[in-house]
């Protein structure tokens, strides 16, 4: 449906390979994919069809063997260590099944901390962010302290922060039960819509995937 | 700027949550450089005294001309070189007596000074007249003006003459007199003649030297380092190697800490990543949080090494007036550069010990890879790697012994050795601990050898700290133990007197003897003497010993020729002391050619003589022939044989009749306590850096105990779980810590014995000259084992009481907390 809308990310003929036990495995055969602006895509498939990889590709957090990979109108193959920081920093929101928050932060500062080093701090949206996601009484605690729903609402919160072009979430319920799970999914929708952003989460759960607009499905490294 | 500094907080906020962690990291950055910087302090302060007494008067830094083949040279010879345009200066040097304590006299004559030689233009135009004209003055510091109880303008007795009015100046050396030249030649009682002839920087024409003096004279250039500051430079560099050694010590708690708290940060380093940070900015940042702490850490330790050197300032100087003679003084002060470098090395330090993290977190790949090594596989790569590398270090050790002569081969020996044992201990312990495993049969103390040996990565650095402080310790004491050992008994032999007199003056002396002479209860009067001379460019001692079986009898030789004794009677041989010897390379039957006042003294060496504790060269010749060819030798000195209940009488009776003092007539029971009280202070200031480095040790045990007990919650939730109590498991941690303690104390012992050797056998002989017998001490080392034991249990006895008191909900997180 929000596919009319133009692409922020363009994903073309992408590969990428690794070296286990003395043999190149490869994990992308040729890859392509799209997402829209104000889309949610769901990357579904077995375990080891390269889901994951696909997600590190696109954040920056590795580079291809081959293929394209755009964001906007930046070719990720063109940027250095420096710029690929960057792109996250600024224009990507990232959600990992650890949670991935700096312990010794408290909850409010975890969820400014991106937003502070982009440099696009908004304390109204920052105040709407914690009343949407439920996490006014927990603002001086710190992650330890919280359970793994909560742990994942401050995740979603810190990468939302920026207001990034795309919010991109590897098995973001696959630490929490179901309720649990669909809670936190329901409010990554509705804030995902709010803020207009693109969103590609990779997830087992054909439940879950079916909540978003659209399903990708990988097998032995491309799209089924 | 505002992106570094979150990233800053960020970095900061884990040490918040962390307090041991960071006190961890600050206690070891300021137990470095304090250490450190209090040795630096303490070198400064003595190199600045070296400095000022090498200034005076033209000291070795200026070039001089001195008598080829005697002691002092005609003034006619200063005229003459004046007159064809040489720049010199003369200068009378002597020793006088004031009160039963002796003085250097320095005659000058302040017209001719070079415009160069420090303190010169303090005399002031004004004061000049008085300097010159007499009754003259005479220069002293006020530190000398102190100790002889006098004031200004006081005119004291020395060698049967009234001494010009005395008056402080700031800027002499304590022990030093400063008079115009011709009042020194008549206090010297040497008319006519000068010790040496200051040559000044004048670049105008002059005849040759040859020209006009002849063969008589010999040009020293001038010395960029003084008779004092080599002679220290033993001193000093077992002061350094302390201080680098404590310094070390210390960088192995910083360096733990930070190993630690880079494993803990990890997990936040990749989500800053992950969260747009790029890899150079976060190290940036690490860096700079680093030189935060460690600038913070540098002034904390520098304020600490101030007061360690205070409070080690006054044993330090005793040793240095003690062994060299040097005067210190007891008010520290220390130079801006002082400051400087103590953050400096506080900076660098933290930036060595943190290298291998700050390297780890600039290779850092943003995402996590799965390990495929177990952590046997990754430890027992790391051991072979280590041995290797201690058993490298180790063929460098031989490598010195085998080529290297010199102090500082002697001192890299020493790193050379306990470098390659700090870098085999984890092997050793591996094997001890293997060992242990495979004899286990219990499942409890299998799992006990077994996690001992997965805990060695985490304890290996505190290990190693512990393994050199207690080597040191051992080393150290050993040595200390063998000299006093060998120092008493040759104190015996050297003190062989029952009471020793120092008469004010020639006259004196011989009105005493006259007295002694009547008096029953003395056996024997044992005239001494010595006087100064140069040998090899360097100066000497000329001692003389009466013919008397209390000498033949006692003096302790080292080796001698046949009836030496009988030999030295004539006057043509000489006994030498063992630093002499060495240092010279001169051995029994060897001739040489002693300069005195009348020409050169051929002499025979006919004995070798311990002379601890003399940082002079020493030739020991017949009292009558050194009176013969040193005319001008006080004769004060004399011992006494007397029968031991006849002594506190003879005493009285003699302060009572010659109005001596306690200083000016004692007996062989004071001297030798005197000679043992400098003995023990000398040691004190290595006592105290010996429990300083334990000290730091101890607690580079206890920080990586307490910083290891949380990681370890894991590993011990389980066997909780399955049953075995908390206080059974704190029973286990305590028991491993004292195991893996006592492995390395049994190692240490070894060690140490090795460095004993070293000190006796190489840096004691390039040091001092001297080598002394190697004893074993057994009591003492079942003592330092005690102390290794002691220090284990006080470090463990924190993180076990802990784990013995833990909330069972602390635990449960363990198996709930998603990880």
């Amino acid at each position: 449906m929000a596919s009319e809308n133009p692409p922020i990310l363009s994903v073309t003929r992408l590969t990428k390979s690794y070296r286990a036990a003395g043999e190149e495995v490869a994990v992308l055969r040729g890859v392509n994919l799209a997402v829209a602006r104000g889309e949610s895509v769901a990357l579904t498939g077995e375990s080891g069809s390269g889901k994951s990889t696909l997600l590190h590709l696109i954040a920056g957090l590795d580079a291809a063997d081959g293929g394209e990979i755009r964001l906007g109108e930046t070719r990720l193959s063109d940027l250095g260590d420096a710029g690929r920081a960057e792109l996250r920093r600024d224009r990507l929101g990232l959600v990992f099944q650890q949670f991935n928050l700096i312990p010794s932060l408290s909850v409010a500062d975890n969820l400014a901390f991106q937003s502070r080093i982009a440099g696009r701090h908004d304390a109204a949206w920052h105040d709407e962010l914690v009343e949407r996601l439920g996490l006014g009484a927990f603002l001086k605690r710190y992650p330890e302290q919280l359970s793994g729903g909560q742990q994942q609402r401050v995740a979603i919160g810190r990468a939302l922060a920026p207001k990034p072009l795309l919010l991109l979430a590897d098995e973001p319920t696959g630490n929490l039960d179901e309720d649990t799970a669909d809670d936190v999914l329901q409010l990554a929708r509705d804030l995902v819509a709010r803020t207009g952003c693109g969103f590609l989460m990779v997830t087992h759960s054909a439940r879950l995937a079916a909540t978003l607009d659209r399903q990708v499905t990988l097998h032995a490294g491309r799209v089924a | 700027m505002s992106r570094a500094l979150w990233i800053l907080a960020v970095l900061l906020s884990h040490w918040r949550r962390h307090p041991m962690q960071l006190a961890t990291l600050l206690i070891g950055l300021i137990s470095a450089t304090a250490l450190w910087s209090g040795v630096q302090a303490l070198n400064q302060q003595a190199r600045n005294a070296y400095d000022r007494a090498a200034a005076t008067f033209g000291g070795a830094r200026t070039a001089m001309l001195v008598g080829k083949d005697s002691a002092t040279i005609p003034q006619k010879l200063f005229v003459d070189l004046r007159r064809a345009g040489w720049p010199v200066s003369p200068v009378m040097e002597g020793r006088v007596q004031i009160g039963g304590r002796s003085f250097r006299l320095l005659g000058i004559e302040p017209v001719t000074l070079p415009g160069e030689v420090g303190s010169a233009p303090a005399i002031g135009r004004g004061d000049l007249q008085s300097f010159v004209t007499p009754p003259g003055t005479m220069l002293v510091a006020p530190e000398t003006l102190r100790d002889l109880g006098l004031t200004e303008g006081a005119t004291p007795q020395a060698n049967g003459t009234t001494l010009p009015p005395l008056r402080a100046q700031q800027q002499l050396v304590p022990g030093v007199l400063v008079v115009d030249i011709g009042i020194a030649q008549t206090i010297l009682r040497m008319p006519g003649q000068v010790s040496r002839l200051l040559v000044g920087k004048s670049r105008a024409p002059h005849a040759t030297l040859q020209s006009v003096a002849g063969d008589t004279l010999r040009l020293v250039a001038p010395d960029a380092e003084s008779d004092l500051e080599r002679l220290t430079d033993s001193f000093h560099l077992n002061l350094t190697a302390f201080g680098l050694l404590s310094f070390f010590v210390g960088l192995f708690i910083v360096n733990s800490a930070i190993g630690l708290a880079f494993e803990q940060r990890l997990p936040m380093l990749r989500t800053l990543r992950a969260c747009g940070v790029s890899a150079r900015m976060l190290n940036t940042v690490l860096v700079l949080e680093l030189v935060s702490l460690a600038f913070v850490a540098g002034l904390i330790g520098l304020v600490c090494g101030y007061f360690i050197a205070a409070a080690l300032l006054p044993d330090v100087a005793a040793s240095l007036r003690g062994l060299y003679g040097a005067q210190i003084p007891g008010q520290l002060t220390l130079k801006g550069e002082w400051w400087l470098a103590g953050v400096a090395i506080s900076i660098l330090g933290a930036l060595a010990a943190a290298a291998a993290s700050l390297t780890k977190a600039i290779r850092m790949p943003v995402l996590v890879s799965a390990q495929p090594q177990a952590w046997q596989q990754a430890q027992r790569r790391w051991l072979v790697l280590q041995s290797a590398a201690a058993l490298a270090v180790f063929a460098i050790a031989g490598g010195l012994i085998w080529l290297g002569d010199s102090l500082l081969a002697g001192f890299a020996v020493l790193a050379a050795l306990m470098l390659g044992a700090a870098l085999i201990l984890p092997m050793l312990l591996e094997l001890v601990l293997g060992f242990g495993e495979r004899r286990a049969r219990q499942p409890v103390s299998l799992w006990f050898w077994a996690d001992s040996r997965q805990q060695l990565s985490g304890l290996s650095l505190a290990l190693m700290a512990l393994l050199l402080a207690l080597a040191v310790n051992v080393g150290v004491s050993t040595m200390v133990e063998s000299f006093n050992r060998t120092f008493l008994v040759w104190l015996d032999g050297r003190l062989a007197s029952d009471v020793y007199i120092n008469a004010t003056s020639d006259t004196q002396a011989t009105a005493i003897k006259a007295w002694l002479k009547d008096r029953p209860e003395v056996d024997a009067i044992l005239p001494g003497g010595r006087a100064d001379t140069q040998f090899g460019g360097v100066p000497i001692e000329v001692l003389g010993l009466p013919d008397h079986a209390t000498y033949r009898d006692h003096w302790p030789l080292l080796e001698q020729t046949q009836n030496a004794w009988v030999r030295l009677r004539p006057g043509d041989t000489a006994l030498i002391s063992e630093q002499l010897s060495r240092r010279m390379k001169l051995g029994i039957g060897d001739r040489i050619e002693v300069p005195a006042p009348g020409g050169n003294w051929p002499l025979e060496i006919v004995g070798i003589y311990a002379d601890y504790g003399n940082p002079k060269g020493q030739i020991a010749v017949n009292f009558a022939a050194l009176t013969r060819r040193f005319p001008q030798t006080p004769l004060t000195r004399m011992g006494l044989r007397v029968a031991p209940e006849k002594i506190p009488p003879l005493i009285a009776a003699l302060q009572d009749k010659f109005g001596l003092d306690d200083r000016s007539v004692a007996d062989q029971a004071t001297m030798k306590a005197d000679s043992r009280r400098i003995f023990n202070r000398t040691f004190s200031v290595t006592a105290a850096l010996n429990a300083f480095t334990l000290g730091v040790a101890g607690i580079a045990l206890l920080t990586s105990l307490l910083t290891l007990a949380n990681s370890r919650l894991p590993q011990l939730a389980p066997l909780w779980a399955i049953g075995l109590t908390r206080r059974r498991l704190a029973v286990i941690e305590l028991l491993k810590t004292l195991s893996v303690a006592l492995i390395t104390a049994l190692f240490a012992l070894p060690l140490g014995l090795l460095v004993a050797w070293c000190l006796l056998a190489i840096v004691n002989v390039k040091a001092f000259g001297w080598r002394l017998p190697f004893h074993v001490f057994p009591l003492q080392l079942i003592q330092l084992l005690g102390i290794a034991l002691a220090a284990a249990l006080c470090a463990a006895a924190l993180p076990v009481a802990r784990l013995a008191r833990m909330q069972p909900a602390s635990l449960i997180r363990i198996f709930v907390n998603e990880r």
